[in-house]
């Protein structure tokens, strides 16, 4: 038996104050992060802001400095540029400037066939998004994020009780405003593919979750002595390398795709690779402390 | 015992001879063509496969409008052949118009002839002041009504009319919601011209130019109430050079495109290049027999969505109900304006409010690295397993084989469509399948070491982490299913795929694993376990 974690003794519950501290810090830099994005500060994807995507596949290396000023010139000024190295291709994306529903997509592509006639241009991809939709997709993306805890609670407080389905779904939380203010800390561009992996990342940061639960439901009844401090902490140290070996698993599926995956899902696979660690760490210090907080350390059963 | 290994086996082998004719379709071509036609198959999405996706939002809005201002010109015209002079006019809001008549009964005289003579609108008397008074039409609101349920539809036949000459497979025209109209266009490559084919509103009307009145002034805006200033714009093939040549052409239109018959390129227009020819139907012929006839040696300008494209001098009186549009097109372009001159004019305008084109070689490029990911990804998980849980390990990594062998023969039977997301899905998938059997094998190892014999540690270890490994999937899945309900085309398809891993992770993770230490355990109970 390969065992990576053996019969571990560490007292979770004893460092709560500080894993409840490391989590505040979390939670503030994501929240700060959410009111940058709602002040419009914030690396946001054109399919949330509305404007225009360009991704084009030079022949010859190109230089950027150049196409930088091509397009302030051309009253392109707060366009970003990004390159791929090694492969030619350049990025341009532009956002929407108010509700100006104008799509600027063949008037910058013509710019660049223009300023470098013998260096052929591809066109891969365009993507033009007009402010209302990009409106509508983040209503729909918020939408979902509220619909998706309220589906967690009840689902959880049915399988468990309702205490337990409010701290899983504080732990969920905590994962997707931490991922939220690492991207935005990172700079990393939020987009719908980022909404999703946060519901992604949401949903599988419970499964380690109730793995947990799971054990410390069974624990309270199998136990009946001490307090439910002590219980918790020897749930988790029991179901600890079960907890870490899932996590490895999904966490070298997306280090597979982050390396090599391809540009277009790059932020994605990031996304999913920081949100699996976060979601571990959250099942571990933040669900089942404050399910002891909340419910006092008596060794009530839990209903099933 | 042996009764249920043998079922279970049966069950597996058969789920997966099914499972392969129903994949292998969707992953080569050279197949007999029976078996190719009949099942279904993977789709492609369009971030994978190119092509062009449009959202237009239907401007009903301005269809109405427009709708009141023809209403606006009629009356005045009406008014007018009576003798009664009108001063000047103005918008009411979006479905209606006034009209501004002299003081003295002109007011009273008006409303009574415009009720007799324009029955669809409702007429009253608006402002009456010493300088004169108002007359206020508006629309009814049935009639208002009717071009708002029309618009889209309108809009939805029309547009399909344009691209079916096209032959661009699995073409979707739909409407979305009240206003908006969803095309996709796989394997299409052009996008500019699909926007123009797609967003033209294409209203062809023929208006006799005013010789009478000079362009100079005009420009000035010193223009007569029933002309109007135009442009004809021209391109020059050589130069890339466009050129605007000002007009003066009368407001009303003499004859508009609803009366064509049909419409085809004609390649012997006497500037060269191409042009189109349109037939009238019979009205429509009629119809410009008259014009020609009462207005030889006069220019008649064809007027596309408001640039003039031509104004001839009308030669001859023509009864043959045919017209030639030319007008510096290139053969591509007056082949584009046939197919949309034959398809109508869309009764409200629309605009392009989302355009995601990808490039056939972005697409193909993606799926390589998407299935790079997912191999490396799916190798490593395997590696990964069968080294800490030894043979175990193997006996979970046989269970992922047929998880994903499941997976697509779950989607080609669907009809699925595969995105890049979804590959993503996918990979993820892979990731979070073992997951199961890794609570499953946790589970048994603990039993072990509580001592007890084999046979009952797997049994009991399948038996406790049952409901572990159903909670944890079911909350993949609903958030997987708010995905699906709330995301867009691309994430749609990575919340199927995901979904679908789960759930039949469900089965291979619990069924497919178990029935091999049941048959290991049947043939000679196992004294110590390799996990």
């Amino acid at each position: 038996m390969i065992e990576i974690i053996k019969n571990t003794k560490i007292d979770f519950m004893g460092i709560k104050k500080y894993t409840f501290a490391f989590s505040g810090v979390l939670m503030l830099i994501g929240f700060f992060g959410v009111v940058q994005i709602y002040r419009g500060h914030a690396n946001l994807g054109i399919d949330l802001a509305g404007g225009t995507s360009i991704q084009l596949r030079f022949q010859k290396p190109v230089p950027m400095d150049e196409v930088r000023l091509l397009l302030t010139g051309a009253g392109h000024a707060e366009a970003s540029l990004q390159g791929v190295p090694g492969e030619n291709i350049l990025i341009v994306k532009a956002r929407a400037k108010g509700k100006e529903e104008k799509m600027v997509s063949e008037e910058i592509v013509n710019l660049l066939r223009g300023k470098f006639p013998d260096n052929p241009i591809t066109v891969e991809s365009i993507a033009e998004i007009g402010p209302a939709i990009g409106k509508k997709l983040r209503s729909d993306a918020l939408l979902a994020l509220a619909v998706s805890a309220l589906a967690i609670i009840l689902y959880l407080a049915w399988r468990f009780e309702f205490k337990f389905g409010v701290a899983a779904a504080i732990a969920t939380y905590h994962d997707v405003v931490a991922l939220t203010g690492i991207f935005y800390l990172l700079g990393q561009e939020m987009d719908l593919l980022f909404i999703t992996a946060l519901l992604t990342i949401g949903g599988y940061s419970l499964t380690d979750t109730v793995v947990v639960f799971d054990r410390i439901r069974e624990n309270i009844r199998l136990r009946k002595r001490g307090t439910l401090s002590e219980t918790i902490n020897v749930s988790v140290n029991e179901v600890l390398s079960r907890t870490i070996i899932t996590s490895v698993t999904v966490f070298i599926t997306c280090l597979a795709l982050l390396f090599f995956g391809g540009i277009v899902l790059r932020e994605f696979a990031l996304a999913l690779t920081i949100g699996v660690v976060v979601g571990t760490y959250s099942s571990i210090f933040v669900a089942s402390p404050i399910v002891a907080l909340w419910r006092g350390e008596k060794m009530i059963e839990v209903k099933r | 015992m042996w009764k249920s290994i043998r079922l279970r086996i049966t069950l597996i082998a058969v789920l997966t001879i099914l499972s392969i004719a129903v994949v292998l379709p969707s992953l080569t071509d050279n197949l007999p063509a029976a078996w190719q036609k009949k099942t279904p198959k993977i789709h492609l999405g369009l971030d994978l496969q190119g092509g062009v996706f449009l959202r237009l939002a239907v401007e009903i809005d301005k269809a109405i409008e427009s709708t009141a201002l023809r209403y606006a010109d009629e009356s005045r015209a009406a008014c007018r052949a009576k003798g009664i002079p009108v001063l000047g006019w103005q918008r009411e809001g979006t479905d209606g118009f006034s009209l501004k008549l002299p003081p003295g009964d002109f007011a009273g005289k008006a409303l009574s002839l415009l009720k007799e003579e324009m029955g669809i609108i409702d007429f009253a008397l608006g402002d009456v002041k010493a300088d004169g008074a108002t007359v206020v039409g508006r629309m009814r609101p049935a009639e208002v009504q009717l071009i708002r349920a029309n618009a889209v539809t309108q809009g939805v036949d029309t547009i399909r009319n344009r691209i079916d000459p096209e032959g661009v497979r699995e073409a979707q025209v739909i409407p979305e919601g009240d206003d908006r109209i969803v095309i996709q266009l796989p394997g299409f490559k052009e996008q500019q011209r699909a926007i123009a084919l797609v967003s033209q509103v294409a209203l062809l009307e023929f208006k006799l130019v005013d010789e009478g009145v000079s362009v100079e002034e005009a420009m000035k805006g010193n223009i007569p109430e029933d002309a109007q200033l135009l442009f004809q714009i021209t391109n020059d093939r050589q130069t890339g050079k466009m050129t605007k040549n000002p007009m003066v052409v009368k407001k009303r239109a003499l004859l508009t495109g609803d009366k064509i018959k049909s419409a085809k390129v004609n390649f012997e227009s006497r500037q060269g290049g191409a042009a189109v020819s349109v037939s009238f139907d019979a009205q429509g012929t009629k119809i410009f027999d008259r014009i020609t006839a009462e207005n030889v040696k006069r220019r008649l300008a064809i007027i596309l969505d408001g640039n003039i494209k031509s104004a001839p001098v009308i030669q001859e009186r023509i009864s043959g109900g045919e017209a030639q549009i030319t007008g510096s097109f290139t053969a591509e372009e007056a082949s584009d304006l046939a197919v949309v001159l034959r398809s109508g004019a869309l009764i409200a305008p629309v605009k392009v409010i989302q355009n995601v084109t990808v490039g056939p070689s972005l697409g193909q490029d993606s799926i390589q690295k998407g299935i790079r990911a997912g191999v490396i990804g799916a190798l490593l998980v395997v590696l990964f397993m069968a080294f800490y849980y030894r043979l175990s390990g193997l006996v979970a990594d046989f269970a992922l084989i047929f998880n994903i062998l499941f997976l697509l023969a779950g989607m080609a039977l669907l009809e699925a469509t595969l995105t890049l997301p979804g590959i993503a899905g996918v990979i993820l998938a892979i990731g979070m399948a073992v997951d199961s059997n890794v609570l499953i094998f946790e589970r048994i190892r603990e039993e072990i070491r509580a001592k007890k014999p084999v046979r009952a540690a797997i049994d009991a270890g399948y038996d406790k982490a049952f409901w572990t490994v159903v909670d944890s999937h079911v909350t993949t899945l609903i958030t997987a299913l708010i995905l699906f309900q709330f995301g867009t085309g691309p994430i749609k398809g990575f919340a199927v795929t995901l979904s679908m891993g789960v759930a039949i992770n469900l089965f291979t993770a619990l069924v497919c694993t178990k029935v091999v230490f049941d048959y290991i355990n049947a043939k000679r109970p196992m004294q110590a376990l390799s996990i």
